[in-house]
């Protein structure tokens, strides 16, 4: 199994990355650019007896490691 | 304690690149210091004579660097390292009152470990983190001197023999940005305060509390580091190796502190 695990930031964190990205692109004539905001997606190939256990233990992987919940929501999308 | 039974080890893993230096500031106070690769403590991959326990040293300092790469986040990869392998070992340190600096990436590992803030005296280490450093502001790497006005009032084993009010550490980091969670940034700042826990806040040349470029990451209260509720644990983000050597040396009093109260215990 394949899954995207999404990271973006909480509303209401500053996102300088995103925000400096949009300043950029607005630069570069995109005159449209509403927003830009920063995601980060780590794709996990994971073995798994079913799609829930799999998720279970990907939500403990974002606990313990890839998310800071202090700052980041975290969203899981199956590829396959 | 005498100066000659004090074992201090330097912390490191990939990407760490302060530890010489960190290493070389300790040993001019004439104590033991060695920088040592975290797998030490738990590869079997190791030789015997190099093999080590966080019982063989009574001082831990995580140094600057890019440990893993900020992979992930900066601090995360060393912190969860330590938490799989050795979370036991550091808190009974903790416990035991043995001081642990963090130095900018080590201060990101302290909290990525949730080792700092570190409100809860019976569990040195929370199970999650409770705060972040967060990109700069300025989204870039923000290198050169900062100003730092020493607020602590005697918690701190750190910094009780810094006399000066205002101090000079150069930063060097992209991800310094003390956040608390949202809605609780009183709560955590009053806290902080009520506790003796402010060590270090950002200034201008007048010492009063500046935005950027004083503030060089934007930095919540101002904060530049702070200690935990027992005091021997530090974090922060300026690095005081770095003004060690004539001509700027305020970094001295605080590892000469830390040795000090080494040596009443």
């Amino acid at each position: 199994m394949i899954a995207d695990v999404y990271i973006e930031l909480k509303e209401g964190v500053a996102d300088p990355e995103g925000e400096a990205t949009k300043k950029a692109l607005r630069l570069l004539g995109f005159k449209n650019v509403k927003s830009v905001s920063s995601r980060k997606v780590f794709r996990i190939e994971i073995d798994a007896r079913s799609r829930d256990s799999a998720e279970r233990e990907i939500k403990q992987m974002c606990e313990k490691l890839l998310i800071n919940p202090v700052i980041q929501n975290y969203q899981i999308r199956w590829v396959e | 304690m005498d100066r000659d039974e004090i074992r201090v080890a330097v912390l490191r893993i990939e990407g760490t690149n302060c530890e010489d230096e960190t290493v070389k500031a300790f040993r001019e106070f004439g104590v033991f210091c060695e920088s040592v690769h975290l797998k030490q403590f738990y590869s079997d991959m190791i030789r015997d004579k190099e093999q080590r326990t966080f019982t063989d040293y009574n001082c831990l300092v995580f140094p600057g660097g890019f440990s893993a790469g900020d992979y992930v986040r900066a601090g995360a990869i060393f912190s969860a390292r330590l938490k799989s392998v050795l979370q036991n070992d550091l808190e009974d340190f903790i416990k035991q009152g043995y001081p642990i600096l963090g130095i900018c990436n080590g201060f990101q590992v302290l909290v990525e470990l949730g080792a700092l803030p570190g409100f809860d005296e019976d569990r040195p280490i929370a199970e999650k983190p409770e705060m972040v450093l967060g990109i700069n502001d300025s989204n870039r790497f923000e290198c050169r001197p900062s100003l730092l006005k020493h607020e602590n009032r005697g918690k701190c084993i750190f910094t009780r023999k810094l006399e000066k009010d205002v101090v000079m550490f150069p930063v060097a980091h992209a991800e310094g940005k003390v956040i608390f969670p949202k809605g609780k940034e009183k709560e955590y700042i009053d806290g902080l305060v009520q506790n003796d826990q402010i060590v270090f806040r950002y200034v201008d040349t007048k010492g009063s509390y500046a935005g950027y470029p004083w503030n060089p990451n934007g930095s919540t209260y101002n904060i530049a580091g702070i200690c935990n509720i027992t005091g021997n644990v530090l974090g922060l983000m300026p690095h005081p190796e770095r003004a060690f050597w004539y001509p700027n040396t305020d970094g001295r009093a605080v590892i000469e502190s830390a040795l000090d109260y080494l040596g009443r215990i």
